[in-house]
């Protein structure tokens, strides 16, 4: 579903990713482990398109209707459209407007993008407050700003909604559990286990191997100065909370 | 009609073809004259146009605000120009159809079958109102809703009361010159006790070229009445600059409350800053009662150059004044707006909330005064003016006043600026909303404070109105 080859990439004139592989299929959830500043947020922003991101070479290729095509070549919101979705570290706030609102209007642009039927609101808000009970939240949330004056967990939570409700095919985690208590982070485990399926694939972005006891991925990866240096199953993520990083600084 | 240029960027830029009936070009007192003889008018109204145009020929048009323009020649506008078919007297159904299908296509429908519900609309084209809707509903509650040209034939006992009594000819540059050939405007005498039945609206339409508008709108609010006000505003577009220098009063009397809500849509000129209307205009409130309410709220999106700040006298002990604006610039367009707030009675109260967007190479100042008189014991204010940068050319200023005369007032500020943020907009883009949808997703929200204080079709329109504009400028 997702072939990342060589890709070489800058932030602010650094080389943040060297070289850097990775294959994705289908039906797959990844673990990307590393220490801080080894460019695993770089990774997922450049995958969902963040202009800021420089992209020198190599390319990211993903499968659209049994094709690999450029993600690089695409309009963040139309990889979007295309099934990319990237929760957030940090969640941006957009105060004035309505999480419903939003939501309805990223679904809606979704669907009118792949030819499905739009929802109107009675519809969209029933099928929304379902989805609320996936990540424990009243539906009050709904009328608040996105995101606006949410604690860290709240918006953590709200990220794994938005996934709920826009279904990817291709989910990339980036540290959802940090700073999230044992309660949130079981919450934020059991949208994106719900979420697991054959035709899916999910990347984790976790510098704890906590997280991978309630999500079981099947690969791990390290990945430190730009690129994985190692990759393994489920074991390697024990050894690394064995034995820390220092290995690979 | 006709379309002079591509309709999707304006679309009120259509103009029509109709017989007018003009003054010479130029400014004199024959001209004053010849306006006062158009419109029949009794002698102390021509004198005090007459008084007004010697104090005007004395002034000097204000250089302080933030806005620059080549010199306004006087002598080179048409202070007079009104369609033949057109007459305060005459019934909708024999005005001229091209008339009625102008105002059609602005989507102001005059015509009794097609009217809105609950709105009674006064029509104003060029120097004349061509007719005001829902009069018999409103006779029967006692509310005058009618041009102010009819106002002075017909209740000049109330226009002599009231006419320049918050405004004096005095005032400033462009209330003088509007005190001497305003043309017409809407009146409104909301008697005690009666709260309006239908909102009242004014729609301004400025056709005719090198014609400037002159409009001039009173309304009174008597004891205990209550009413809402809205105003809209379209013009051409023409290469040419038009003029337009308002004056508009309110009175709210003891326990009076005006709601009054504009959304300005002057043609703003083209990409290249040719053309567009200069908006000139004083507005001002003044609540002489106790516990009288005026609320302005306006959402300023056209004319090349908007000098306008809508006010408040707090004269009356616990009378409230506020202001809710939104104020969008793009390409060359040049804003200088905000508003004062006069305190002179106890207890009086005010709320400024002030949201300025600029995008393209435009500027966008907010200006406020907030004044307490010796006499405004425990007077409070509350200013927020919050400006938002799109684009890397545009630019926000801010020039807020506080005066304080009075130790026992108290005034709060608050300013924000910001930029639509990359990351704001990677967030929105990255759920699947496109670039534009998102920019004005942000702007929307961040306009959402003051929207809300706008009667619920204006704010549908309000906000469909800064999408378009914003898409167009955003590219």
């Amino acid at each position: 579903m997702l072939k990342i080859s060589r890709l070489n990439a800058q932030v602010d004139g650094k080389d943040v990713l060297r070289d850097l592989s990775l294959e994705v299929k289908a039906g797959e959830v990844h673990a990307i482990m590393g220490p801080n500043g080894s460019g695993k947020s770089t990774l997922s922003k450049i995958i969902a398109g963040y202009p800021g991101y420089s992209v020198l070479s190599g390319d990211i290729q993903y499968e659209i209707n049994g094709r690999y095509q450029s993600l690089l070549d695409m309009e963040p919101d139309v990889r979007a459209k295309e099934g990319v979705f990237l929760a957030f570290q940090y969640p941006v706030e957009v105060p004035g407007v309505s999480n419903l609102a939003f939501l309805r209007m990223a679904f809606n642009s979704i669907c009118r993008y792949q030819g499905a039927p739009e929802m109107n609101e009675d519809k969209f808000r029933k099928f929304v407050e379902d989805k609320l009970k996936i990540v424990e939240m009243s539906p009050d949330f709904l009328e608040r700003g996105v995101n606006a004056g949410f604690s860290g967990g709240e918006k953590k939570r709200n990220e794994i909604l938005q996934m709920a409700v826009l279904q990817p095919r291709l989910a990339i985690l980036d540290e959802t559990d940090s700073g999230l208590d044992i309660d949130a982070l079981r919450v934020v485990a059991n949208g994106v286990n719900r979420l697991r399926s054959p035709d899916r694939a999910i990347v984790l972005i976790t510098h704890y191997q906590r997280l991978l006891n309630f999500i079981v991925p099947d690969h791990v990866h390290v990945l430190a100065h730009g690129r994985i240096v190692q990759s393994g199953g489920r074991e390697l993520a024990m050894e690394l909370e064995k034995n820390g990083y220092n290995a690979y600084l | 009609m006709s379309d002079i240029v591509d309709p999707a960027e304006y679309k009120y830029g259509f103009v029509t073809e109709i017989d007018s009936d003009t003054a010479p070009v130029g400014l004199s007192e024959d001209i004053i004259r010849f306006i006062s003889d158009k419109k029949n008018e009794p002698e102390w109204m021509l004198n005090y146009r007459l008084k007004a145009y010697k104090q005007w020929l004395k002034m000097k048009e204000p250089a302080w605000a933030n806005v620059h323009y080549p010199a306004i020649d006087y002598q080179k506008i048409r202070y007079y120009s009104a369609p033949k078919a057109a007459g305060p007297k005459k019934k909708f159904e024999e005005l001229d159809p091209e008339l009625i299908r102008t105002f059609e296509r602005l989507g102001i429908p005059l015509l009794e079958q097609k009217r809105i519900s609950g709105v009674a609309i006064d029509a104003v084209f060029d120097s004349v109102s061509v007719g005001t809707t829902q009069k018999e509903t409103l006779a029967k509650y006692g509310v005058i809703f009618c041009s102010i040209s009819e106002a002075i034939q017909e209740r000049p006992e109330l226009v002599k009361k009231y006419f320049g009594s918050v405004v004096p000819y005095t005032d400033n540059f462009f209330a003088a010159l509007n005190a001497a050939v305003f043309t017409d405007g809407s009146f409104c005498y909301i008697p005690k006790g009666v709260r309006c039945p239908l909102d009242l609206s004014t729609y301004f339409r400025i056709n005719a070229k090198d014609t400037g508008q002159f409009e001039r709108t009173l309304l009174v609010a008597d004891e205990g009445s209550y009413v809402n006000y809205l105003e809209g505003c379209t013009a051409p577009m023409r290469d040419e600059n038009q003029l337009h220098a308002a004056v508009v009063e309110l009175v709210a009397l003891e326990g009076a409350q005006i709601n009054y809500s504009t959304v300005q849509n002057w043609y703003a000129g083209d990409q290249n800053g040719m053309g567009g209307v200069y908006n000139f205009v004083t507005k001002r409130g003044k609540c002489v009662g106790r516990k009288a309410k005026i609320s302005w709220t306006q959402v300023e999106s056209g004319s090349a150059i908007t000098w306008k700040y809508p006010s408040v006298i707090l004269q009356g002990d616990g009378s409230v004044g506020e202001f809710y604006s939104v104020a969008l610039t793009h390409d060359h367009m040049q804003a200088d707006t905000g508003t004062k707030m006069v305190h002179i009675g106890k207890n009086t109260k005010s709320t400024i909330l002030s949201k300025g967007i600029s995008t393209g190479h435009s500027v966008n100042s907010y200006r406020g005064l907030v004044k307490f008189m010796p006499s405004a014991d425990g007077a409070r204010n509350y200013s927020q003016c919050d400006s938002m940068l799109v684009g890397q050319n545009s630019r926000a200023c801010t020039f807020p006043t506080i005066e304080s005369k009075n130790p026992t007032a108290t005034a709060e500020h608050e300013a924000s600026t910001s930029r639509i943020s990359e990351e704001q907009l990677f967030y929105l883009e990255s759920r699947g909303v496109g670039k534009e949808q998102a920019v004005s997703l942000l702007v929307n929200g961040f306009c959402r404070d003051v929207f809300k204080h706008l009667p619920l079709e204006f704010s549908v329109e309000a906000v469909k109105l800064i999408e378009m504009k914003l898409e167009n400028s955003i590219g």
